[in-house]
């Protein structure tokens, strides 16, 4: 669409985000409540001179994008709860093989099929450990209409500068919910695009990458395995190798949060000067949080907001200062409690309080500003 | 024997150097797997000689099992090895991101048709350009010899006494789900077989190439239940050549004619395979429909 205010549902906010971004191939599979982003994809790719693939499950959507990634397209997937777990396997598969790719999971409320159509965030753990073996993500928590295009273009761009399959981890309210979009010029945020091969091993002239990516088609004769290998794709299950690997995928991820941080796109915090109490959350869920901060600081209340932009890596240095002096922590989350974990890790001195909840409804303001005061 | 008295040996060296990497092999002793690759980078060679083929538009695709280390690592071209039955799935999506590439997809009766199955029937109805080599060894044989779809009735396995399920006839699955090209061979039939792929690496949409291939060392258990009725020469040749016994036993019967019911009978009784291409068809395919969105 053309740079402009649009009023528009989540999803296609997040289909047009990848588009700015250069996303030319799409391989889905219809999901609720991620079907808005499918089917806007599927109409919007072929005016861009891109593709769209609806596959016979999400096992082959993240086979499919990863292929694509490899022949050298921007690719994506957009799914939900089953759909992402599905996905799993092969997800592992892109982390070990370094594919830039785009995953977006429209959480709803689970396990299993559970109430389809309405919200969760229940997945953020499976973002993180969802796959089997070892795997540093990195993964966004957008919160608002605005925010799907942003961060789903921001992902990208992770996506192509550290060669990692980056989540959005959206959830079925910001889905589906309608707001105005700003879609900026061409050119007003930054895009990162692939970084063609350059560098080969100094001694034996093998293709040795680190961030660079090759594809396929060009003559470079790739070796592309999920098995244990080493730099140059031949596969080897000595442990020095993979100890490296895997060594290498962390420190990806650490360098990935020095440069969210830097962006400001790691954990926005508000009102908290002379807080002595705060309420921390993401998503959806940070909506009716904000509005009992605003709530409670009307009736004089000392208490501030942070919400976290990205869930991992998790900002643990960030929030460490944050939460310095502050006597309690309300993490407010659509679920039994699981940032809340997080939370405790980092939360200094100060009492750390979860006020969870389940059922696809999100909070109401009321029974946050309840729950604090109680 | 030394390069200078194997007549073979400067044949051997032309493709290992231009097509094979400098790798150990992997494959058991008498495994059909090495004949498959050595068929594949001849009708390579030969494409590429004839200026039908570029080398760097070749992307190999496998999945886990045997057949995957088919093409990686030991073909010297782009090559993705991916998950457990997804390699079609994988390929799916490189072929429509780059239409130009000529994919190849390795997979096993495991992989393609137990746990990729359903990847398997869909990119067939699809037609979308590739082609699919499928080794069937009628067994696991990399998990060591577990039963398989395509396991036949009432034999050993190491997960079942007496095999309960009947095989799986791929290619009639293939027909029905629509591939454009489907054929059958055995490792026996190696100059069959690189005629079929050459044929199937230039046919323009879903060419599906069963290739029935021998496992020396779990599948030939399978023919334990004959033994007693071996006379001593077969049982000798039997025990020198567990293979080549088994590629004998299996009675490939070539048909020369299209054909939409192709035999397939894996019984004690009777182990009749027919063999041959029993389809080849020109249909619209996946890329050109969906390059047709564009205008």
């Amino acid at each position: 669409m053309r740079p402009g205010v649009y009023f528009v549902d989540g999803g296609i906010a997040c289909a047009e985000g990848a588009l700015y971004a250069g996303c030319r191939f799409f391989a889905g599979y219809p999901i609720t409540p991620a079907t808005s982003i499918v089917e806007w994809m599927a109409e919007r790719l072929p005016q861009e001179q891109g593709y769209y693939v609806q596959m016979e499950d999400e096992i082959a959507s993240m086979a499919a994008i990863i292929g694509a990634s490899w022949a050298g397209g921007k690719a994506m997937t957009a799914t939900s709860g089953p759909g992402f777990s599905l996905m799993q396997e092969n997800l592992g598969y892109a982390y070990l093989t370094e594919t830039p790719l785009v995953v977006v999971d429209a959480q709803r409320s689970g396990p299993s099929t559970g109430q389809a159509t309405m919200p969760g965030q229940q997945d953020v753990m499976q973002a993180r450990y969802g796959t089997h073996g070892d795997i540093a993500p990195i993964a966004f928590a957008p919160w608002s209409v605005q925010e799907m295009f942003d961060f789903t273009v921001h992902a990208f761009n992770y996506s192509e500068q550290f060669r990692t399959p980056v989540l959005v981890m959206a959830d079925g309210e910001v889905s589906y919910m309608r707001e105005p979009l700003q879609i900026p010029k061409q050119g007003a945020l930054p895009i990162t695009n692939r970084r063609s091969l350059t560098s080969k091993h100094p001694r034996t002239g093998e293709i040795f990458l680190r961030y660079e990516m090759p594809k396929f088609g060009d003559g470079h004769d790739l070796l592309v395995t999920g098995s244990a290998h080493r730099p140059t794709g031949v596969r080897d299950y000595s442990p020095r190798y993979h100890r490296a690997t895997i060594h290498w995928l962390f420190e990806k991820q650490k360098e990935a949060g020095k440069a969210l941080h830097q962006e400001g796109l790691d954990v926005e915090s508000r009102h908290l000067d002379h807080a002595e109490a705060v309420i921390v959350s993401f998503g959806a869920a940070a909506r009716p949080s904000y509005q009992a901060v605003l709530a409670a600081r009307k009736t004089g209340e000392s208490i501030g907001f942070v919400r976290l932009k990205t869930l991992w890596p998790f900002p643990e240095e960030q929030l460490a200062r944050l939460f310095k002096d502050l006597k309690r922590i309300f993490v407010v989350e659509m679920n039994m409690g699981m940032m809340v974990r997080e939370i405790e890790r980092v939360g200094c001195e100060a009492q750390v309080i979860g006020i969870p909840k389940v059922g696809g409804e999100i909070h109401r303001s009321s029974e946050i500003l309840q729950q604090i005061r109680g | 024997m030394s390069q200078q008295t194997n007549p073979l040996g400067k044949q051997q060296e032309y493709y290992r150097k231009r097509y094979l990497r400098n790798l150990p092999t992997a494959f058991c002793t008498g495994c059909g797997n090495g004949s498959i690759l050595g068929s594949f980078v001849r009708a390579v060679d030969a494409l590429i000689v004839e200026k039908k083929l570029r080398k760097r538009d070749i992307l190999c695709v496998s999945g886990i099992g045997c057949s995957a280390w088919i093409p990686s690592p030991y073909f010297k071209g782009d090559t993705l090895h991916t998950t457990h039955g997804r390699a079609i799935a994988f390929a799916t999506g490189a072929k429509i991101m780059n239409p130009k590439l000529n994919v190849v997809v390795f997979t096993g009766d495991g992989d393609g048709a137990a746990i990729g199955g359903n990847h398997l029937i869909h990119a067939a109805r699809r037609n979308i350009p590739m082609t699919v080599f499928l080794v069937n060894n009628m067994i696991y044989g990399m998990t060591g010899g577990q039963s398989a779809p395509t396991t036949p009735l009432h034999v050993r396995s190491t997960t079942y006494q007496r095999h309960p399920e009947p095989p799986f006839d791929l290619c009639r699955l293939a027909l029905g789900a629509g591939a454009s090209y489907v054929a059958r061979w055995t490792t026996f039939h190696v100059d069959d077989i690189i005629a079929s792929m050459k044929e199937a690496l230039l046919h323009p949409g879903f060419a599906f190439v069963e290739i029935i291939s021998q496992c020396p060392t779990y599948a030939a258990r399978f023919f334990n239940e004959y033994k007693d009725a071996l006379t001593p020469k077969e049982q000798e040749q039997f025990q020198r050549s567990p293979g080549a016994w088994m590629l004998k036993a299996l009675k490939g019967k070539r048909t020369g004619k299209e054909l939409d019911h192709p035999r397939y009978e894996l019984t004690l009784k009777d182990r009749t395979i027919e063999l041959g291409v029993f389809i080849r068809e020109e249909r619209i395919t996946l890329t050109e429909t969906l390059q047709a969105l564009w205008k």
